[in-house]
């Protein structure tokens, strides 16, 4: 609609086109009738009302031309949708996962970014994994939506057309922190692209293995790493001090040691420290191994007070 | 008007019947019970605009304006909560069908009176219910009033009781139905046949099926979510073996025909209005009575699209979109034979036609906007939007909100036998009217430009519009203000009306107003309408 960068873009704006351009002849249309209508017949002017006479020939007639006009807003509504279903075989696939809340994107390589890169002009399917709750990736610039569910593999796929960076929204509500849960698609001309797909994380190369983890276990959505305090306690800091926490309702000290640490990845709700929203965490047992709650531990550590 | 009259007659149900609060309290008069039913929905219809004023403020500006993430998160689920159980269902039914329909029928009551005052009991339990999530427990439900699943499964919110609310609430619904349609069937004056019903009898009939035969479904799916809560069964959530999508269906499959629920009454409003203030009989009877019979037919059939971008086939997503697109015609049809009836009348543009006008234009845009939800290339691009948002704001307020002002300012006189001032409910109307626009024309814009729904929070570039959409917000409550302090001065000081201020044709007018206990001084027997008055 307003900005517009893939092989969608002229089939879904053709039928908003089609639609809102009927809509509004007959928006405007009916109420200047109404208008006219009013004005011409009020009473003042025409105190005697001409009696009712049914009309059955205009009934089948403004029964009838409706009922063409929608067919025709169907069939371009369909039109436009159905590429958005068919899935070109040399599509790259890309491994999507959105968890609460944050977006991750996986590709074949193994390679992993938090924003979505895909080079200009080739198609990519996304392939949709929640281990939560609903989300829903939403590119305006590409006219495409599809609902994360968990539990169920949904596919999407587009192709965009001009190079450039837009943006990537959660369209299905999912929280506290809902309308946080954005990304960007960055679309690179195909040189740029294979630079970046067969380069070695550089990134990566600077972050402890920790971090890394972090990061994509999407635990940032929740816990900041610089003291700010989002839907969970903030991790710097946390190693080693001391905490209140609810156990079943009842209030009890402890010590944010390894052994406490682990226990809140692996059954997160069953001591949530004071002041904090219960049962909201994802319990990652099964997600996550013993080395990289390990090398997440370390990470830890390191985030100390100023 | 026609007869100058002095005095309110003595007597009437308000003097009838007993004074005092315990009087109303246990009256199975379907007049005192309507009235009782118009004072707690103006109260909760109040609180809900109250928490949507919050909302906007906070959208004025990104970020943080006045309150937390998870405090608007719980405004929304509240607010739809309270607008859609406690206000649109109930609304026009409830109020105006309880005091009206018999006075149609020429009849001195409903079919079941005590079970109608059970349903109001019914009515303020699960309000109360609801609104406890307030001070009781985990805090009130975070999930939108759709509780999807698996968030409301997971959320540490109150949703166990924000659901059984609901359910207790559908319980009041299926019988105010039961009761409307066995009133209709059995109870109709001697002489009166079905297409002699007057138009607004046919929407509650379509209604009423629509209650009895969708609303168990609702009520046991929000029970599934309890089951899925306290006793870990699995339905919906996958980490159980539930399944989320199969939440969807039964969600929508009573919520898409409730739509209808709340707008088919207006739409009986509209019709019943709109002859009297033309003085000519309505165009096309028997088309507006079947179209009504259509769209509650039909209108079973569309939920799917609700769910066009979770996943569902590709063969599912084609038919729920021609069905979709097939209900629009009967709605079109109504709005065609209103405009038939304008043309070549006598038109007297008094505060009822004015509001009856603005549902026309407003509902015209809801059901406009509606084509664009329909079609499956363009609901990709507005699905879960502001658009969303901004569509359903005008079909359920500014068609049903708008019918049901209609009503209130057309059989307000009947009530009260009073008369309220017709050139402030005319300034009223024209405030309100802007205020509402100002408000929600914006997020059809927003929506095109890809803001989603349900965001506390917004990139910088969608600001211009929510500030324009903020202030509308201002002028809107503005305008109900004047307009409900007009009624309210009305009811209490307002001249006295007469029997028949807008010389309307149908047989509640033929009573004295307020209508005396038994309805009709003596029973009425049905005749065929002379529009020569």
């Amino acid at each position: 609609m307003f900005s517009n960068a893939s092989s969608f873009v002229e089939g879904v704006d053709f039928a908003f086109f089609v639609i809102i351009g009927i809509s509004l002849i007959f928006l405007i249309g009916i109420t200047a009738a109404m208008i006219y209508f009013v004005i011409k017949y009020n009473k003042k002017k025409h105190p005697k009302a001409v009696p009712t006479k049914d009309n059955f020939q205009l009934e089948i007639i403004w029964t009838v031309i409706p009922t063409l006009l929608v067919l025709g807003m169907f069939y371009y509504g369909w039109v436009g949708y159905r590429p958005m279903r068919i899935i070109p075989d040399n599509a790259i696939p890309v491994k999507v996962t959105a968890k609460m809340w944050s977006w991750s994107f996986e590709y074949e390589n193994g390679k992993w970014d938090s924003l979505l890169i895909v080079p200009v002009d080739k198609p990519v399917k996304l392939e949709l994994f929640s281990p939560d709750v609903l989300h829903s990736l939403y590119i305006p610039a590409f006219r495409i939506k599809e609902d994360v569910v968990p539990g169920i593999a949904n596919i999407m796929w587009f192709e965009a057309n001009k190079t450039g960076t837009y943006n990537i929204l959660c369209a299905e509500y999912c929280g506290q922190r809902h309308s946080y849960m954005l990304s960007k698609v960055k679309v690179l001309p195909q040189d740029e692209y294979e630079k970046w797909y067969n380069s070695k994380d550089t990134l990566a190369e600077k972050m402890m293995p920790g971090e890394i983890i972090m990061k994509k276990q999407a635990c940032i959505a929740c816990h900041s790493t610089d003291g700010s305090k989002l839907v969970g306690p903030s991790f710097k800091g946390l190693y080693g001090s001391k905490r209140t926490v609810l156990v079943d309702g009842v209030k009890k000290e402890i010590v944010a040691d390894d052994e406490y640490i682990k226990n809140s990845i692996l059954n997160p709700n069953s001591e949530v420290v004071d002041g904090f929203p219960q049962g909201i965490m994802t319990n990652y047992s099964g997600q996550i191994s013993e080395d990289e709650i390990k090398q997440f531990i370390q990470y830890i550590k390191t985030l100390k007070n100023d | 008007m026609s007869t100058e009259q002095t005095a309110i007659p003595a007597e009437n149900f308000f003097n009838q019947g007993g004074k005092g609060i315990m009087s109303w309290l246990t009256t199975t008069d379907h007049k005192r019970i309507g009235l009782l039913y118009m004072y707690s929905i103006a109260i909760f219809f109040s609180v809900a605009v109250i928490i949507g004023l919050m909302m906007r403020l906070e959208l004025i500006a990104p970020g943080k304006t006045i309150m937390e993430a998870n405090t608007y998160n719980k405004m929304f689920t509240l607010h739809g909560v309270i607008m859609i159980f406690l206000f649109i269902i109930p609304g026009i039914p409830a109020v105006f069908g309880n005091f009206f329909l018999p006075l149609f029928l020429g009849a001195d009551d409903v079919a079941f009176p005590r079970l109608n005052l059970m349903s109001w009991y019914l009515y303020i339990i699960g309000a109360l219910i609801a609104l406890s999530t307030l001070v009781f427990g985990e805090g009130s439900a975070d999930t939108g009033w759709t509780f999807y699943a698996p968030y409301s499964v997971k959320t540490g919110t109150n949703v166990s009781t924000s659901v059984f609310a609901a359910f207790v609430l559908g319980f009041s619904s299926i019988l105010t139905g039961l009761n409307f349609l066995t009133t209709i069937h059995r109870m109709r004056a001697p002489g009166m046949g079905w297409f002699d019903m007057p138009l607004y009898l046919w929407s509650t009939y379509a209604t009423s099926w629509i209650q009895i035969l969708a609303t168990p479904i609702i009520g046991i799916t929000l029970l599934m979510i309890v089951a899925e809560r306290v006793l870990g069964v699995g339905l919906f959530d996958p980490s159980l073996g539930g399944d989320p999508i199969l939440y969807q269906h039964l969600f929508w499959i009573y919520s898409h025909p409730a739509v209808y629920i709340m707008i088919l009454p207006a739409m009986g409003v509209i019709s019943e209005i709109i002859p009297v203030f033309s003085r000519r009989r309505i165009f096309g009877y028997k088309a507006i009575a079947f179209s009504s019979l259509a769209i509650a037919f039909v209108g079973y059939l569309v939920w799917g699209h609700h769910m066009f971008t979770s996943g569902m086939s590709g063969p599912a997503r084609i038919i729920f979109s021609i069905l979709t697109f097939l209900v629009a015609i009967p709605s079109a049809i109504k709005v065609f034979n209103w405009l038939a009836t304008l043309n070549k009348g006598s038109i007297d543009l008094q505060p009822p036609l004015l509001y009856s006008m603005g549902f026309i234009f407003l509902f015209l845009i809801g059901g406009l906007t509606g084509l664009v939800n329909g079609a499956l290339a363009t609901n990709t691009h507005i699905h879960d939007t502001a658009f969303i948002v901004g569509h359903f704001h005008y079909v359920m307020f500014g068609g049903t909100g708008f019918g049901f002002f209609a009503a209130m300012h057309y059989w307000f006189p009947k009530m009260y036998g009073r008369m309220y001032n017709i050139k402030r409910a005319k300034i009223a109307f024209w405030v309100t009217f802007i205020g509402f626009n100002t408000l929600y024309f914006p997020m059809f814009i927003l929506g095109l430009q890809g803001m989603p729904r349900r965001y506390y929070d917004y990139l910088p570039e969608f600001q211009d519009w929510q500030v324009v959409s903020t202030v509308g917000s201002w002028i809107l409550v503005t305008g109900l203000i004047m307009m409900f302090t007009n009624i309210i001065r009305g009811a209490r000081k307002g001249k006295p009306a007469g029997d028949n201020p807008w010389n309307g044709y149908t047989m509640e007018w033929q009573t004295t107003s307020p209508p005396p206990l038994e309805n009709f001084h003596e029973k009425p027997v049905y005749k065929e309408i002379s529009y020569d008055k």
